[in-house]
């Protein structure tokens, strides 16, 4: 300790930042890694519990003793327990999660195909979620009992209770169908959908990002109006519940003293609240926000169905539909990597954010 | 010469559990001068100092009489001209630096705020600024804590940030709640040695909140005790030891004397005619 009294404690913001936050992403990923062993056994145990025969479904019923003993041991399903669970785990690191049976590829590269699509709606509906969400809460946080407050209220209360595939089909009828505002089902319109998978170099599989690094600006415009509507519905649910937390985060804050003190400072209100009150806000905030995004992550099945999404919700469900576990099993690991990664990341700006928790 | 003119101020709160009345009938007036403020806890102090810097928030409601800062009628005044006299020409030290201090913003950043944003210094001048006013406040090592969160600062050190949080602008009247509780003698002294040097050498009128009625006594010029609410006297510091009142006869009684003789601690008396 030093000498000197005056000098607070030197626990946290004077060691210079990066061996913090090297030592805090140390922590993250040694839980991170933890945590996806743990899923892996899950979804181990699971496919050995399932009374679906794995080397049956591949082999077929017709096939004889020979060939079924072949591909058992080909599966390594001939090794102990232990053994399986280490090589399944050693293959999953690798990216190999197995052949999917429904679509004869490795699941890994059906993934790669059908994640993407699912990141770009639930970014974009979360970004919409957070965008009108926080500004919406701050706002009636700041207005309680007044027309401005009671107007959130109710359009997240509908958020809430509005089943999204109704919401989903009447936005479709509505802008799609009688307007024409935007684009139907699918990520871009048939004519675009050829010219995408033989122009456009598959850069992150996200086609608003690999348009707009080729160029293709046309084929970009086409893809955000057949995105806007399914992003919209989803995002509307993030938006429901982003705005309610952050209004009662708000109303929190605003009753604290440190509030007091930056108005005796002078400080004008939209200071008070957009600076000073909502720094603190951002504090739970963010896990909400977290919360929320994981959630939308997971593919959303009812709204992929509804607007022919090829994402990661319809590529399980049909999976399971199929009896393919492998595809089941692979796209739930990648699901919970996916949800643990983004509590992870969460918790990380969380400790950024609040001095406090460092 | 009268800066602050204070007639039947009344804070009322209308809550779910009914009418609370923090300040009932409150009237002073103040010089370029300092004044004490003492009273047991729920009194009505801090409620009588933020009431002049118009911050009792909802569902509070202030009324006075009259209240008059230096020519401004207060309870007419637009919000806009209350925020112009805020940390400009009327500051609060507040009572719990703990609390009153914001967690997840730097030290720096909470002192050079004003400076920045309403007087457009640059950044440079308004740390050069900050960094003296802290070391006004005897604290050493400014350039840490400058740049330390308020969970990272001593109780202590929490109240004299806020107290040159509040000097830098140079108000012309000071409202100080608590602002030296957590400090220990030496400090206290020095901090009070400011403060007594801002009034007499600048004019700087003074508001000193406090439970203790002796420090009150020796520091400042003249003395309003108050209880539930109400002033029930008020006297020149000099003559606190002549105090009529009862209530604060007991609150003189409640001082260990050096030397003086032991007696067992009298309770301290409340008759419910001293409220009305
Ligand atoms: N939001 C509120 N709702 C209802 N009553 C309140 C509210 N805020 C303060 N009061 C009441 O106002 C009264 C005066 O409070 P005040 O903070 O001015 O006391 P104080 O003299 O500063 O006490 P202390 O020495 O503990 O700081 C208290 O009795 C309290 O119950
Ligand atoms: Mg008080």
């Amino acid at each position: 300790m030093t000498a000197d009294p005056d000098t607070p404690a030197p626990s946290a913001g004077f060691l210079s930042g990066l061996p913090r936050l090297l030592r805090l992403i140390g922590g993250t990923a040694l839980t991170l890694a933890i945590t996806i062993l743990g899923l892996l056994l899950v979804t181990f145990v699971i496919g050995r519990v399932v009374p679906i025969d794995p080397v049956l479904a591949i082999v077929g019923e017709r096939a004889t003793t020979e060939q079924y003993e072949a591909t058992r041991v080909a599966l390594g399903l001939d090794e102990p327990m232990w053994k399986q669970f280490a090589i399944y785990v050693g293959n999953a690191v690798q990216g190999d999660l197995g052949q999917s049976l429904r679509t004869k590829r490795e699941v890994a590269d059906d993934i790669i195909r059908y994640f993407p699509a699912t990141l770009e709606l639930a970014t974009l509906a979360t970004l919409f979620g957070v965008l009108v969400g926080v500004p919406a809460g701050v706002l009636a946080a700041t207005r309680p009992g007044t027309w401005v407050d009671q107007i959130v209220r109710i359009v997240g209360l509908m958020g809430y209770s509005m089943p999204v595939f109704w919401l989903g089909l009447l936005a479709l009828l509505v802008f799609y169908g009688i307007l024409g505002w935007v684009g139907g089902p699918g990520r871009l319109d048939a004519g675009f959908s050829m010219m995408f998978e033989l122009d456009v170099p598959p850069r992150t599989g996200m086609i608003l990002i690999d348009t707009a690094l080729a160029g293709e600006w046309a084929m970009f415009r086409n893809a955000i109006s057949h995105i806007i509507l399914p992003s919209a519905v989803l995002g509307y649910t993030s938006m429901a519940y982003i705005s309610r937390m952050t209004r009662s985060f708000m109303m929190n804050e605003l009753g604290q003293e440190y509030i007091t003190t930056a108005r005796v400072k002078g400080m004008p209100e939209w200071r008070v609240v957009w600076v000073h009150a909502l720094k603190n806000v951002m504090v739970p905030l963010i896990t909400v926000i977290a919360l929320s995004y994981a959630y939308l992550l997971e593919g959303s099945v009812l709204t992929e169905t509804i607007f022919a999404w090829p994402g990661l919700g319809s590529y399980i469900t049909d999976a399971l539909f199929a009896g393919d576990m492998p595809a089941v099993l692979g796209g739930t690991v990648v699901v919970g990597v996916v949800f643990v990664t983004v509590n992870m990341v969460s918790d990380l700006l969380y400790r950024l954010v609040d001095p406090r928790a460092r | 010469m009268t800066l602050l003119s204070v007639k039947d101020l009344r804070v009322t709160f209308d809550t779910e559990a009914g009418r609370v009345e923090a300040v009932r009938g409150v009237s002073f007036s103040l010089g370029r001068e300092r004044l004490g403020i003492v009273g047991e806890s729920g009194s009505g102090k801090t409620m009588t100092g933020r009431s002049v810097l118009r911050l009792i928030r909802p569902p509070g409601r202030i009324e006075a009489a009259e209240m008059v800062f230096d020519g401004t009628d207060l309870m007419r005044a637009s919000e806009r001209e209350m925020r112009a006299l805020r940390g400009q020409r009327i500051a609060m030290v507040m009572q719990d630096p703990k609390y009153s201090l914001n967690p997840v913003m730097k030290i720096g950043a909470q002192l050079t705020e004003g400076l920045r944003r309403r007087d457009g210094l640059s950044a440079k001048v308004a740390r050069e600024k900050a960094i003296e006013a802290l070391e006004a406040v005897q604290i050493r090592g400014p350039e840490r804590v400058m740049e330390a969160y308020p969970h990272e600062l001593s109780g202590g050190m929490g109240q004299r940030v806020m107290i040159a949080m509040m000097l830098i602008p140079n108000p012309d009247l000071l409202i100080a709640d608590e602002p030296t509780s957590a400090l220990d003698v030496t400090v206290q002294a020095e901090v009070l040695s400011i403060l007594d040097g801002l009034v007499r050498d600048r004019g700087m009128g003074l508001i000193f909140i406090s439970h203790d009625l002796r420090l009150v006594g020796r520091f400042c010029d003249r003395v309003l005790v108050m209880y539930k609410g109400r002033v029930v006297e008020e006297l020149e510091a000099k003559n606190l030891m002549q105090a009529e009142h009862p209530y604060t006869r007991g609150l003189l009684n409640c001082l260990p004397r050096i030397g003086g003789e032991r007696a067992p601690l009298p309770g301290l008396d409340r008759a419910a005619e001293w409220a009305e």
